[in-house]
């Protein structure tokens, strides 16, 4: 098959393993977001795809060759840095030219396909100058034409919107698609932002204590997180999670927790064990007068985010729930009620963490 | 604020004075004769003369004892080779002894690392024995040769220290960015890690020249006249009928104007930072 597949990568420094089995398929104009907590192991994983991590054991298939001997320089992949790794000694022009030298282009067409890229990233005016004259955003946009310009068949993003400013940040999650979908390659795109995994992502993969925890579509991973942790990582605000005890009831269960009294088809598995329900913050609606199965709570503090505000809130017992809402709520203080959808309930075991789920199951992204 | 400029001013000019002297009193005494020198009180104020370095240049000084034969030019072209080789063989093995001390880990890597640090510790006269007895043997007394391979003693743990620092400062993934784009191990080494290191580089190189320009006990004991550098010649001034002060103060002005023009010109080097903005923060 035209892409990138990856079978059994390991890698370990000392008695650290850090990543430990990843299989992975991404197809030709696929971009995959490999989404994961910081020293997941998101970083090497994407050095051993590209041959830079002598000690990662495993098959990398390119277009259906096996390069996993290969080095790096002949693996024809395109890489951007995290931290852009330009060449502080050469002018941007040169820095985005480097591939092409590699690869003997002659110097007319490397003056042509340079110029197209720059004018496409908006960075043409620039090309003279050397790394420490540009500024962030445009060392970005050089870092990612240097990877985009020998149109590579694999392009491994680590994270490169990280280090720009909120509103380039913005502007790329934007304007990415379409170029990486004209680029045709199959991507790896590395991020710790949830809000750029959806953006971005056909697909999303989590990377957690070295193994892919949950591999599908960004909706289906937030919808349906496969444990605790990627409840707790994948959304933000990040979601609210009340420990509680289900019991058996007519064709499902019936959960209390935090004042709230929810009854959720299926899941007969989690009856009488410790579990944690989790809500996001904007399946709660928040109401300023009293309603059926509300639960009374205060107003801690308002964070206006976008569109919706972020509210936290505190209930009778104690416990703290952030809520997300698209209208005015009452000012910090106020007594309002909560009401939960138990359509949108998630139920976690509170020991492993692993996702009770009405049977579904959740895929994985091998080949 | 006048005033605080003026005592500025008076610091700095006593601080000039201060380590400027000795050469600027080396450069006075070059340009008097012997007689001049030695006169007390010293003479605030002489005719000069060029008479030494005449003497220098010619090889030929005419003192009031006779006439001595002076090879201080072949002495300065001794100092000149050796010092130069010494430092082009030191850095053809130590830049790339550093790349590998900086890049990668192996067994015993530190150690031997730190061995040849510890040759620096070293005093000179606890191997030069042992040493001369070899080279008497192996026939390398009194060659070129043998001196650039003893000089590596100075130069080479000098240069794998400090450039192995700036291989160290220098971010690995700009090399490995190099390598994905399609160059060879070796062109990231000589295209990216080399000059991004350049600055260390010529700092090592320059300082392990002037160490080896200054070393006197390594040739004073493994080399003959015709082989000795400036250090060890200038002894040929301390002669039966005296020492001849005119001629070792041009001598030394002679002798320190390689260095000081080196150390001039590759100034700008060690202070530029290439590396700056290369990564971010």
């Amino acid at each position: 098959m035209s892409g990138l597949a990856i079978a059994d990568i390991r890698a370990q420094f000392g008695r650290n393993e850090v990543l430990r089995g990843i299989d992975l398929a991404v197809a030709a104009g696929e971009t995959l977001v490999l989404f994961g907590p910081s020293g997941a192991g998101k970083t090497v994983l994407l050095r051993a795809i590209a041959g830079l991590e002598p000690g990662a054991t495993g098959r990398v298939v390119i277009d259906g060759e096996d390069v996993s001997t290969h080095g790096p320089e002949s693996r024809n992949v395109g890489m951007a840095f995290q931290n852009f790794a330009l060449y502080p000694h050469l002018s941007a022009r040169e820095n985005i030219a480097s591939p092409l030298r590699a690869r003997g282009v002659s110097a007319g067409e490397i003056d042509a396909r340079v110029g197209a890229i720059a004018r496409l990233l908006r960075i043409a005016h620039v090309l003279s100058h050397p790394p420490r004259a540009l500024s962030n955003g445009q060392k970005q946009r050089t870092a990612l034409a240097r990877a985009l310009i020998a149109e590579p068949r694999i392009l491994l993003l680590d994270d490169p919107l990280r280090n720009v400013d909120a509103k380039l940040r913005y502007e790329m999650r934007l304007e990415l698609p379409r170029l990486l979908r004209e680029s045709n390659a199959a991507t790896i795109y590395v991020t710790q932002d949830y809000r750029e995994a959806m953006a971005l992502g056909d697909r999303v993969a989590v990377l957690q204590n070295g193994v892919i925890a949950q591999c599908g579509a960004a909706d289906a991973v937030y919808d349906l997180p496969a444990n605790r942790e990627v409840a707790r990582l994948f959304g933000d605000p990040p979601i609210n999670l009340l420990p509680c005890r289900p019991q058996a009831a007519a064709g499902g269960i019936d959960i209390e927790a935090a004042g709230f009294r929810l009854h959720l088809g299926a899941r007969e598995e989690a009856t009488g064990k410790d579990c944690l329900l989790g809500l996001r913050p904007e399946t709660l609606s928040l109401s300023d007068h009293p309603i059926a199965g509300g639960v009374a709570a205060d107003i801690v503090a308002i964070t206006p985010l976008h569109e919706r505000q972020v509210v936290l809130t505190r209930t009778a017992a104690g416990e703290e729930l952030v809520v997300s809402v698209a209208h005015d709520v009452p000012k910090a203080g106020s007594h309002v009620w909560l009401l939960a959808d138990p359509r949108a309930a998630l139920v976690f075991e509170a020991s492993a963490g692993k996702l009770i789920q009405a049977p579904m199951a959740i895929r994985g992204c091998a080949a | 604020m006048a005033i605080a400029k003026i005592l500025r001013a008076l610091a700095l000019s006593l601080v000039l004075a201060f380590f400027l002297f000795p050469i600027v009193w080396i450069l006075l005494m070059s340009f008097q004769t012997n007689e001049e020198i030695l006169r007390l009180p010293p003479s605030t104020f002489f005719r000069p003369t060029l008479g030494n370095y005449i003497a220098l240049i010619s090889g030929h000084l005419e003192t009031a004892a006779g006439e001595l034969d002076i090879t201080f030019l072949h002495n300065l072209w001794n100092s000149i080779l050796l010092s130069t080789s010494s430092v082009a063989l030191a850095l053809l093995l130590g830049v790339p002894a550093a790349y590998a001390f900086a890049r990668f880990r192996f067994r015993l890597g530190e150690d031997i690392a730190f061995t040849m640090l510890s040759f620096r510790f070293a005093p000179p006269l606890l191997v030069l024995l042992p040493l001369s007895l070899y080279f008497q043997d192996l026939g390398l007394n009194d060659t070129y040769l043998g001196l650039i391979w003893v000089y590596q003693l100075i130069c080479l743990p000098l240069i794998l220290w400090i450039v192995r620092g700036y291989f160290e400062d220098a971010s690995p993934d700009i090399e490995y960015a190099y390598r994905i784009d399609g160059h060879s191990w070796w062109r990231a080494f000589t295209r990216i890690a080399v000059p991004l290191a350049g600055p260390g580089i010529a700092a090592a190189g320059l300082l392990s020249f002037i160490f080896a320009w200054n070393n006197f006990v390594f040739a004073l004991i493994l080399a003959s006249a015709d082989k000795q550098p400036v250090t060890v010649g200038a002894l040929a001034f301390v002669t039966a009928s005296g020492i001849q002060y005119g001629q070792i103060a041009a001598a030394i002005v002679l002798s320190i104007l390689p260095t000081l023009a080196l150390a001039l010109y590759a100034q700008r080097w060690l202070v530029e930072g290439l590396s700056l903005g290369a990564v971010k923060g």
